[in-house]
């Protein structure tokens, strides 16, 4: 969306979390362009389905490429627009319920492959834009409409699952700290490699958790989120495992693979470095 | 007698180095100016079960795999009574008089394992079956020589000692035959063509004419019949700017895609039903959005799992309509090897042109069909690119006209490519009235794939049969067979499925009767055809294996006989 678009009446709740969100994309993206001197319009965003998906629509200022695709699908599209064009940078924005149910089985693969993308995940532990079902982060007995008796499975760690998998960059953050957002964004786009941002961004309609995670002395609510020790070393695969067995919300970067070579590239250093045959000479091969 | 054709099945497990040898041999038929074609059906199982090959070899261009056997080869006793009654009367089986012993009189034993190891070399035992066979249809031994010359001469470890022994084994085998007093009648000599050949299958087509099109990104994965071009891709397609690529499924693949196509790419993937099912809601995004990319699904058999390696022409309507809403993807369905190629360059033209998802409809009967086709010449090919925009920013990528230029990241226009409806920028929006402009600009977008050549012949006649796919070359033989037999009927075909050029969609409304051989239940093409106002009528077939070209002259010749006594009655 360049100017205001009278016809685009999508609008996310006030107090949403993806509002910080897209305030730290927009600085990150900012100074990205300058820092790397990489044009505006070599930057592609590739949204999910869901109410962080319309961040693609909503940024402000210079307007990147933008993909708005299908439910689950972000790093696939993403997958295919790295690979056919490695000098873009792209960024996918999704939401919990798209990049953890439905996008789950993408995650692995590129992690294998060690895509060079940045991946914001907004994760409000539930399903907004279809009005409040449980999402694979809502805990176990959270009653939502979908689960009117309580949730009957555990909510997945998702810090825990992208160490596993073997994503190269993991960082953990909340919307509301948009400065400290916007710098692990940055970070993000800048690391070589698969890059993962998980934010909580609460969603003020069906799981307003600002309190949870801040905490509130006069209520006596202890904050779940806690920042990192300052001992952390995030190369370290231990300590990065330690962080994520412990509960509540670490904040900060929790892991980052070093010397760990990109799928551009390998693909450079196995097949396009290559001397590809002209169609011609390919064909010549089949002659009688 | 002499022959204008020849037909050689071989079968049973254990069979496969012969089979090797069998495609070798018809290759080396066609450099000496026969046309050929191979036909192959195998169990999906890595080694063993009920496998058999079949070469047609032909003075002239090779239409169908050919219904009766000159020539059984047989490796077991299973083989033989399986495939024992499709020998023509007055043929041959040969089988190995080591291992079996075959009663009747049209059997011919060879020792095969004894003969070869006599040469030295244990392993030509498959040299001495072809030298037989070229013995019984008088094949001059310097057409087989040369092939061995060609095949083994650069096989280091091997190579000086193999040449001698096979050629060695050759002249074993065709001793064998024409002691043994059988006669089949020998192959007219071949007419040299006078322009340049290549030997190809269907896949192999397929791939060539993606790389002349100017392909640059390939994902795909394994999947019988389509697994082939995958590996040709990962083989072939390197270099700058290249990417082939094995993914983790047919979604990450279509997916993929779309983000290569939007980025600017030409984008290719293969696959078969149950991955063209995974990849619904991809191609509807595709069309959605306006991505040129080029999916070619080779068809197997049946729902589901179905039969993986056998040959169907049963995915035309989930072509057509793979996925939720209004779509309508462009489908071209080749119908010879050769047609594989330029179907290819035209489904890329497709994509490119109306800036979307097109089909390419193969099918299992091609993808391992082996033939000679005139090599395509790539200066006359037309190769045709998506239009840029070039314009500034603040673009409406979906508002003016009905093709708008397209804009690529890096470049100016920078816009949302949107799975939801959208407006001219790309933002999502519900609106009617802009729903229903953009999906009358999505199916108006079609117009301009709609002069695609067709063929006819006797447009005169009330009746016409009209194949598709795989199906041309048996239905054009019968067709051919028809009109020798005196039967007034026509002749129509396209490999443009849809949209069907207008023209021929008129020229079909004014039959009374269009006949459709397809191989499916429902009769698909039949029903597309209806649906557009044509008298259609199928002639369906689902065995899993191509139609015989005796079994279409005769339902046709009965299908117009009834016609014609109808006609009589009233």
């Amino acid at each position: 969306m360049t100017d205001k678009n009278p016809e685009y009446d999508f609008k996310w709740c006030p107090g949403c979390g993806d509002f910080g969100v897209r305030r730290a994309l927009e600085q990150a993206l900012q100074k990205y362009i300058i820092d790397t001197e990489i044009p505006i319009e070599n930057n592609v965003i590739v949204a999910g389905i869901g109410c962080s998906g319309n961040m693609v629509h909503l940024l402000e200022g210079q307007q990147p490429f933008g993909i708005h695709g299908l439910h689950g699908r972000t790093l696939p599209i993403a997958m295919g627009i790295k690979s056919s064009r490695p000098d873009l940078n792209v960024t996918v924005v999704a939401g919990d319920g798209d990049f953890l149910s439905i996008g789950m089985e993408h995650i692995a693969p590129q992690a294998q492959r060690n895509l060079d993308v940045c991946v914001i995940v907004m994760d409000n532990a539930v399903y907004g834009l279809t009005k409040g079902q449980s999402s694979p982060t809502s805990h176990e007995g959270m009653i939502t409409s979908s689960t009117p008796y309580g949730k009957m499975e555990d909510a997945v760690n998702p810090l825990k699952l992208y160490l596993t998998l073997g994503v190269s960059h993991v960082a953990s953050a909340l919307s509301s700290k948009i400065k400290d957002l916007s710098q692990m964004i940055y970070d993000a786009m800048k690391y070589p490699g698969f890059a993962i941002v998980h934010v909580q961004s609460p969603c003020t309609e069906y799981n307003n958790t600002y309190e949870q995670l801040k905490g509130n002395v006069k209520k006596g609510i202890q904050p779940m989120a806690w920042s990192l020790p300052e001992d952390h070393n995030p190369e370290s695969v231990s300590d990065a495992q330690n962080i994520v067995d412990r509960d509540g919300i670490p904040l900060g970067l929790i892991y980052q693979a070093k010397d760990r070579t990109s799928f551009s590239k390998r693909v450079e250093e196995t097949t396009s470095s290559m001397n590809g045959k002209s169609a011609e000479d390919i064909i010549t091969l089949y002659s009688v | 007698m002499n022959k204008s054709d020849f037909v050689v099945r071989f079968a049973g497990e254990g069979g496969q180095g012969f089979m090797t040898a069998a495609i070798g041999l018809a290759a080396a038929n066609t450099q000496s100016g026969y046309h050929a074609q191979t036909f192959a059906t195998f169990p999906s199982q890595i080694t063993g079960g009920p496998t058999w090959m079949q070469v047609r070899i032909s003075t002239d261009t090779v239409l169908s795999r050919g219904d009766e056997l000159d020539v059984l080869v047989v490796f077991n006793e299973e083989a033989y009574s399986i495939h024992k009654d499709e020998v023509r009367n007055g043929g041959v089986i040969i089988y190995d008089s080591d291992g079996m012993d075959l009663e009747g009189g049209e059997s011919l034993g060879i020792p095969f394992d004894k003969l070869a190891k006599s040469t030295g070399n244990s392993r030509s035992a498959n040299m001495v079956v072809m030298g037989a066979l070229a013995g019984l249809i008088g094949i001059p031994q310097s057409i087989l020589e040369e092939f061995v010359k060609r095949r083994w001469s650069n096989t280091a470890r091997y190579g000086e000692t193999i040449v001698p022994t096979n050629i060695h084994a050759l002249t074993l085998g065709r001793e064998a035959a024409s002691s043994s007093g059988f006669e089949i009648g020998e192959l007219n000599p071949p007419q040299k063509p006078n322009y340049e050949q290549i030997f190809v299958d269907g896949n192999q087509a397929i791939c060539l004419g993606a790389v002349a099109s100017g392909v640059q990104f390939y994902c795909g994965y394994p999947i019988s019949p389509a697994t082939t071009i995958l590996i040709w891709m990962e083989k072939n397609l390197v270099g700058k700017g290249k990417f082939a690529y094995q993914v983790s499924s047919e979604i990450e693949a279509i997916t993929s895609l779309i983000g290569a196509g939007y980025a600017g790419t030409k984008a290719m993937s293969a696959t078969a039903g149950p991955g063209f099912s995974l990849m619904s809601e991809g191609l509807g995004m595709a069309w959605m959005a306006e991505i040129p990319l080029v999916i070619v699904n080779v068809q197997r058999g049946g729902p589901a799992t179905g039969l993986p390696t056998k040959t169907e022409q049963s995915d035309l309507l989930n072509a057509i309509n793979p996925a939720h809403g209004d779509v309508s993807l462009p489908v071209i369905a080749p119908g010879t090897v050769e047609e594989c190629f330029y179907g290819t360059v035209q489904a890329f033209n497709w994509a490119e042109t109306y800036q979307g998802p097109v089909v390419l409809l193969s099918e299992h009967s091609l993808s391992e069909k082996q033939q000679n086709i005139p090599k395509p010449n790539l200066e006359t090919l037309e190769v045709q690119n998506r239009i840029l925009y070039e314009g500034k920013n603040g673009y409406q990528r979906y508002e003016p006209g009905e093709i708008s230029p397209m804009p690529i990241p890096g470049g100016p226009g920078s816009y949302v490519a949107n799975a939801s409806e959208h407006d001219g920028i790309g933002d999502t929006t519900h609106l009617s009235e802009r729903h229903i402009q953009m999906t009358n600009r999505r199916f108006r977008k079609l117009e301009s794939l709609m002069d695609s050549p067709y063929e006819h012949d006797k447009i005169d006649a009330d009746v016409a049969i009209m194949p598709w796919g795989g199906s041309k070359g048996p239905a054009k033989e019968a067709y051919e067979k028809l009109l020798i037999d005196g039967k007034d009927i026509g002749w129509f075909y396209t490999m443009f499925l849809n949209p069907i050029n207008p023209t021929l969609l008129e020229e079909l409304r004014n039959k009374k009767l269009v006949l459709v051989p397809e191989l499916n239940y429902l009769g698909q093409f039949a029903s597309v055809l209806r649906s557009q106002g044509v008298n259609a009528e199928p002639i369906t077939q689902y065995t899993g294996l191509p139609f015989k070209v005796k079994d279409l002259v005769q339902r046709i010749s009965s299908r117009l006989a009834e016609l014609e006594n109808r006609r009589s009655a009233s």
